[in-house]
């Protein structure tokens, strides 16, 4: 297959994508999943942190098939292609912090890019403050990379290396298929599940893993990112990625509108709060750690498939990010910010400068 | 003599930079790119057309993309 021509990566290309993401996220809520959360790439590794009692907040437990699917979608998009590339080195522990902070930061504001857009999509009005947020945290993370901002190159690595993270959403679907839920439990030998909250929620398991490896094909294949296509924009006014992204949030509205799932309005808004400084802040905390890191959380993880092991380590610094959030209070609720949230994001933030600042351009 | 840009082990935007930093500012009216990733390959490609340039070669040898971009 590798003869034929890209045509997802073309402009078309990227605009479909977008548009079956549009269309595929809002059902998955129509069939089960939270409203306005039909795919957050950053709660969902929130909900299988809990899942695995990384944290104990009873109402975010569950193994998220999505997630699964979109590291293996793409996975067996980059193998049928020819792309399966492990690759490593780029300053791993950096990234893994970089994580960790995006974690935190979208826990403030409770939501990724793709959940922010669904949560516009949705109508509510909280999520437009969130997503200039999410701009401003990727300019500033574009003035650091036009200032030569670098964590320097990748080097080709052994198979079984790009096989890691992979092998590891392979271990949780196991995980998920031996030890399902008790019905009227919340945990098993092993898992945690939700009884009541959105990790209670959530389409059958083969529709939403299926979900997933179809968006995980089609996004190794257009290499669809929510902050590269607001990064391209700033940088080079490309609008490439940014078609996508649009396609995404206009279908998505569409979806919602036919199905009834559009609600307009700010505030008692689903599994969101109206502390509109705190929403700004903490998509900014994201957008800077996603710019400074190369991609949003959902593009990380089709990295991860590829066999790109930096992408992999900032995913399970986010799924440690989930765990520090939901233990030490830092993660919001519909009810606003946790008791440590602010300070939490004021750190974050100074870290990522740290980070921006200090680490140059000095490749051989 | 075409100018070399060496963005091998890189990922994007720095390769995109990097070439357009040489198409922008550099006397050159050829460029070598080398990449080691499709996205990259197919990024630099559109960055470069965005300019005016034309795709002049790609060939890959071991893991490397490298593209000859000319002005046009």
């Amino acid at each position: 297959m590798k003869g034929i021509k890209n045509i997802f990566a073309e402009f078309w290309g990227i605009i479909g994508v977008g548009i079956l993401i549009g269309i595929l996220a809002p059902l998955l809520q129509y069939l089960g999943n939270p409203p306005n959360m039909g795919i957050c790439v950053a709660c969902f590794e929130r909900d299988i942190a809990g899942a695995i009692g990384f944290h104990r907040a009873a109402v975010v437990q569950y193994i998220r098939p999505e997630i699964i699917g979109f590291v293996l979608g793409s996975m067996i998009a980059a193998f049928l292609f020819k792309e399966f590339k492990p690759r490593l080195g780029s300053a791993p522990i950096v990234r893994f912090f970089l994580g960790v902070f995006a974690m935190i930061g979208a826990l403030v504001f409770l939501g990724c890019p793709w959940r922010a857009a669904l949560r516009l999509a949705g109508g509510d009005g909280t999520a437009i403050v969130g997503l200039l947020g999410l701009v401003f945290g990727v300019w500033i993370g574009t003035l650091f990379l036009k200032g030569g901002y670098s964590l320097g190159r990748t080097q080709p690595t052994h198979h079984s290396a790009g096989w890691m993270l992979p092998l590891f959403m392979v271990g949780l679907l196991v995980l998920m298929l031996i030890f399902p839920q008790i019905p009227g439990k919340d945990k098993n030998e092993l898992l945690f599940y939700s009884m009541k909250g959105p990790g209670s929620l959530h389409a059958p398991l083969a529709i939403s893993l299926g979900v997933g490896l179809l968006i995980g094909f089609l996004a190794q294949r257009s290499r669809f990112c929510t902050m590269g296509a607001i990064r391209d924009f700033v940088l080079f006014r490309s609008i490439h990625l940014l078609s996508g992204f649009l396609a995404l949030i206009l279908t998505a509205f569409v979806v919602n509108f036919i199905l009834g799932q559009f609600r307009p309005g700010f505030a008692g808004q689903p599994v969101a709060h109206t502390m509109h400084l705190w929403n700004f802040a903490g998509m900014a905390l994201s957008g800077l750690a996603y710019c400074l890191a190369g991609g949003c959380p959902g593009r990380q993880l089709f990295l991860s498939g590829e066999g790109d092991g930096d992408a992999a380590v900032f995913v399970l610094g986010m799924i440690v990010g989930a765990g520090i959030s939901h233990n030490f209070g830092l993660a919001s609720s519909p009810t606003g910010v946790g008791p440590y949230g602010i300070p939490a994001v004021i750190i974050g933030l100074l870290v990522c400068l740290f980070i921006g600042f200090t680490m140059r351009k000095r490749i051989a | 003599m075409a100018k070399t840009v060496d963005a091998r082990g890189l990922s994007c935007p720095q390769p995109v930079l990097m070439t357009l930093d040489e198409i922008k500012g550099g006397s050159a009216d050829e460029l070598l790119v080398m990449v080691d990733n499709e996205a990259s390959k197919e990024n630099v490609s559109r960055a470069a057309k965005s300019q005016g340039w034309k795709i002049a070669d790609i060939h890959e040898a071991e893991g490397v993309f490298n593209i000859t971009l000319r002005k046009e």
